[in-house]
């Protein structure tokens, strides 16, 4: 889901992408970028992102994903019930610290 | 899971690889700009990223299938250690390959034959009309029962209330003229029905109808595929042109397409038979019925179909005034209708599956010797095995390399095996005999690939599993252990050969038993004295004088009687005959009541029927068939049609005891017939091939009186010419014939021109194709078993190199060593023999159809091939054991 989110301003490659995440978490989730692989492999897999080679900002090669259709409405429903689940865990929690 | 991922693991692998050093290339970038040093970078950098190796696995596991891809590991393992073992790997290729190349081969044959439907629409509705008659006496002797007269065609055809269509049909030949060469030609006549029963249509042209059946109309004919494209070019033209068909023209109406038989006749030319309805008697039985049942009629309600219609027939038709229907009664016809495939296939399925069966031995053999090869191998792997084992491989997966590594022998063996058979095929089919019917059909298929592939997987498992659960088993760490190379050999690891070669021998014995059967059957019939002499000096011929070409009967004689004249003035002829069958010939004999003047039948009208021919003078001293009393028919007696008869000693012995008590007794056929007078008794001859019995035979001249036909004299006009000379069968000796034949007449065609040799070797053809194939299997089986006894026996001797160094430092004669080994070789051997002949006496009793003369417990049989078993166990233990007492000791203890 975090993946789907940094891709929807746009396509980026696997370097952005873990980076993007560990700033946008004010880097809480502190992760060893290599993990991030198999999760985009993952998400390919189900057609959720694509894939394309191009070149990164100062040249290299590097392949970049971009979010699908598919991808898009996947991210939309997954946020909302990740809402719905963070509202219940916050209303259950709320009136146990009062 | 998709398979496509499964195939591009490999690329996406590659990609991931590169998006991985892409990664940690920007990432080092970004370290320098941020001010370390690049080697430092780097590493920052991979440490940031985290186990490369390990994410690219986890990818890789996501797309793969791993089930598959291990397999495809092992596979590649397994082919490298047999390309590792070459000597090890080609024999047992080698055997695999022969072992289902020739399984695969039979296979073939009975499926084409014996399992694949006829080559007609719906073929399982087609039946054959037979009909026994067990009350008809001498019946016995025609081998198909009793067919239909023309009255009881038209009796079913027309009442019956199981058939779709009914038809009859009968084979013959007919000389063509006015195309090239006077030809003669195969002839299928047929009713109407026959052709709506087999339900092929035409490839050109249209069937004959019903308005080509009437007598009187207009004369027509079909034609086969292959005559049409012989004679006729495959010309739309030919529909609808005369050709001369017994000097009578017929017109071409269709022709029917490739392959194309009636039942099993195949013909070059279908004619009407077009019966005169009103002018039919009862009798006259020499048709084969055919016909197609109703949906959902079961041929047990055919057979009471027939049944009910029998009393009709004898009650709607007569066999002339004063004359009983009613008489047939006492002949007790019963319809005995069977499937069509039935009648074509006929008794060969015996023959076929006893071979099938040989040769699946053979297999079952082939697959112990593989066995006690891939024990051999696995012994001596068990190092690798308990390594493999304690590296953390489970006990499932070493029996799956094991067992995969057998498959694969198993698949390899069977590809090559179908090259064996593509081979064998063409060699049975060469060898096969003429008369196995449905020989054009035999091909491979679907079905027959199938057959091969499961063969080779299931013989895979088979030699595959016994050392796979032998040596994968948990007792790894014991062999790390122990596996050094003084262990001795325990008796228990020597258990599994053992009792494989015992298996062995026993296949191999039961294989040389059937194949000494047949030996000695092919023994028994070329002992039987046929009744003719020097086969291969016997020249002969099918001649027939039409009657549109030659109508008198006395001309016929006469040009008859000049042909042989001619023909024996032939240099190096000396004698030449003519009759209406040479024996085994195949042609249908005619035969009727005879009845014996001495003789009362009770009920006044009954005698047994009897097979009669017709011969010319000197026909028996060509053929060299003994007249055993009396004498020869000459031709004054022919051509004054003087009342005279021959018959064989059996006939003769039966009727009046003696041969010479038969001279001058009377016989004829039925009641208002003259009496014929007994001149010569004539040796028995095996008219029907020399594998049955002698039937009795009434011998009448060519041409005799004719109380009932349009002519009062009655004359064969085909017959088969026989010569004997030293000369038969070259080019230069056949063209004298035909010129000696033409020069009589120029419109007779020679037709069926073979040497009586060839003929016989036809009716024989049967047991030695399965002599000869059990020839094979027995061969083999006997090779094999050898190659297994010696096998085992070598290991041995290699395996005890330091026990026999031992004994022969403590000195043991070499004699003793050797005579101990050769023991050990015919002990193995005799238990194998023992279980054997107990396997044979009870298979052998399968083959009982298939003997003659001799019963399935033959003793000679039985007392020589053990015999020559052991005698080959002994060479096969004698051989290693040799080189086991010429061990050199101390080479032998310092090998260690």
């Amino acid at each position: 889901m975090l993946v789907l989110q940094t891709l929807i301003l746009g396509a980026a490659h696997g370097h952005t992408i873990a980076h993007a995440i560990e700033r946008g978490s004010d880097d809480v989730l502190q992760i060893e970028h290599g993990s991030l692989y198999p999760a985009l492999h993952r998400l390919e897999n189900r057609g959720w992102i694509a894939s394309f080679w191009g070149t990164s900002e100062n040249n290299r090669k590097a392949r970049y994903y971009r979010l699908t259709p598919a991808g898009r409405e996947q991210l939309i429903t997954q946020t909302a019930r990740w809402d719905q689940v963070v509202r219940a865990i916050g209303r259950i929690l709320k009136p146990a610290s009062e | 899971m998709g398979w496509g991922r499964f195939f591009r693991r490999a690329k996406w692998d590659r990609e991931r690889l590169e998006e991985i050093e892409s990664y940690v290339e920007i990432e080092t970038d970004e370290n320098i700009a941020r001010g370390m040093p690049v080697g430092e970078a780097r590493a920052a950098a991979r440490r940031k990223f985290g186990n490369s190796t390990r994410i690219r696995e986890d990818i890789y596991r996501m797309n793969t299938i791993a089930y598959l891809d291990t397999l495809g590991r092992d596979v590649h393992y397994s082919l490298r250690t047999l390309r590792r073992a070459p000597g090890f790997t080609v024999i047992a290729l080698l055997t695999i390959a022969i072992g289902i190349g020739a399984n695969t081969a039979v296979f073939s044959v009975i499926n084409s034959v014996l399992l694949r439907p006829l080559h007609y629409p719906r073929a399982a509705e087609l039946v054959a009309l037979r009909q026994v008659a067990p009350g008809a006496a001498g019946l016995a002797s025609f081998s198909d029962g009793l067919r239909l007269s023309p009255s009881m065609y038209f009796t079913y055809s027309e009442q019956n209330r199981s058939f779709q269509s009914l038809g009859v049909w009968t084979t013959g030949t007919a000389n063509v003229t006015g195309l090239a060469e006077p030809e003669q030609v195969r002839t299928v006549g047929i009713s109407d029905g026959v052709l709506q029963a087999l339900g092929v249509p035409p490839a050109a042209g249209r069937w004959l109808l019903r308005a080509d059946q009437v007598p009187g109309g207009r004369e027509t004919a079909m034609l086969s595929y292959g005559y049409w494209q012989r004679r006729f070019g495959g010309e739309r033209s030919a529909i609808g042109r005369r050709i001369l068909v017994d000097s009578r023209p017929r017109e071409i109406v269709g022709v029917m397409p490739r392959g194309f038989q009636v039942v099993q006749a195949e013909a070059d030319l279908i004619v009407p038979l077009g019966f005169e309805r009103s002018k039919l008697p009862l009798a006259g039985f020499y048709l084969q019925g055919i016909a197609r049942l109703r949906p959902g009629v079961t041929i047990a309600r055919a057979d009471a179909d027939i049944t009910r219609m029998l009393p009709i027939w004898m009650d709607s038709w007569s066999n002339g005034p004063g004359t009983n229907g009613r008489f047939f009664e006492a002949w007790r016809i019963a319809p005995a209708i069977r499937p069509l495939k039935q009648e074509v296939v006929g008794s060969v399925g015996n023959v076929l599956w006893v071979v099938m069966g040989t040769i699946g031995l053979v297999m079952l053999i082939a697959c112990a010797n593989v066995t006690n090869l891939l024990l051999v191998k696995a012994e001596s792997r068990q190092q690798e095995l308990a390594v493999r084992a304690s590296l953390g491989a489970g006990w499932v997966r070493i029996v799956r390399v094991l067992l995969l590594e057998s498959m694969l022998l198993g698949l390899m063996g069977g590809a090559l095996g179908i090259g064996i058979a593509v081979g064998g095929l063409r060699l049975l089919v060469a060898i096969g005999p003429a008369n196995l019917p449905r020989l054009g059909e035999i091909s491979m298929d679907g079905r027959t690939l199938l057959f091969t592939v499961l063969l080779s997987l299931l013989s895979g498992l088979f030699f595959g599993l016994i050392p796979a659960l032998k040596y994968a088993g948990p007792r790894i760490s014991a062999v790390l252990r122990s596996a050094g190379r003084t262990q001795s050999v325990s008796r228990e690891r020597h258990r599994a050969r053992n009792l494989l070669v015992v298996a062995q021998v026993a296949l191999a014995l039961v294989l040389m038993v059937s194949a000494g059967l047949m030996i000695r059957t092919f023994q028994a019939l070329q002992a039987v004295d046929p009744g003719f002499t020097g086969a291969a000096h016997l020249q002969t011929m099918r001649l027939s004088v039409p009657e549109s070409l030659v109508a008198s009967p006395e001309q016929v004689i006469r040009i008859q009687n000049s042909i042989v004249d001619k023909l024996a003035a032939i240099p190096g002829v000396t004698s030449a005959g003519f009759g209406s069958a040479m024996p085994m010939e195949g042609f249908d004999s005619g035969w009727n009541e005879i009845f014996a003047q001495d003789k009362i039948y009770p009920g006044g009208e009954f005698a047994p029927l009897r097979l009669f021919k017709y011969v010319s003078p000197g026909f028996f001293h060509t053929a060299g068939t003994r007249i055993v009393a009396g004498r020869d028919l000459t031709w004054t007696e022919v051509y004054g049609h003087r009342p005279v008869a021959m018959v064989s000693e059996n006939l003769a012995r039966e009727l009046w005891g003696s041969p010479s008590a038969a001279l001058g007794k009377r016989i004829r056929e039925f009641p208002p017939m003259p009496w014929r007078e007994v001149i010569g008794v004539i040796e028995d001859v095996h008219e029907n091939g020399v594998h049955e019995k002698a039937p009795g035979i009434v011998y009448w001249p060519s041409m005799m009186d004719n109380i009932f036909g349009p002519s009062p004299l009655n004359v064969v006009r085909k017959m088969t010419f026989v010569v004997r000379s030293d000369r038969t069968g070259t080019e230069g000796f056949l063209n004298q014939v035909r010129q000696a034949v033409w020069s009589v007449n120029s419109s007779l065609p020679v037709a069926s021109v073979r040497t009586m040799q060839e003929v016989y070797g036809q009716s024989l053809a049967r047991t030695s194709f399965t002599l000869v194939m059990l020839g094979i299997a027995g061969a083999m089986a006997l090779v094999l078993g050898v190659i297994g006894i010696y096998g085992v026996i070598s290991y041995t001797v290699s395996q005890r190199r330091r026990e026999i160094g031992i004994r022969l430092a403590l000195g043991a004669p070499q004699g003793e060593l050797r005579r101990m080994f050769v023991q050990y070789a015919l002990v193995l051997a005799g238990i194998g023999v023992a279980i054997g002949l107990g396997a044979a006496l009870g298979l052998t009793q399968l083959m009982k159809s298939l003997l003659f003369g001799i019963s399935p417990m033959d003793p000679p049989t039985y007392a020589v091939v053990p015999v020559v078993l052991m005698a080959a166990a002994a060479l096969a233990g004698y051989l290693p054991a040799r080189r086991a007492a010429s061990v050199d000791p101390t080479e032998a203890l310092r090998a260690e």
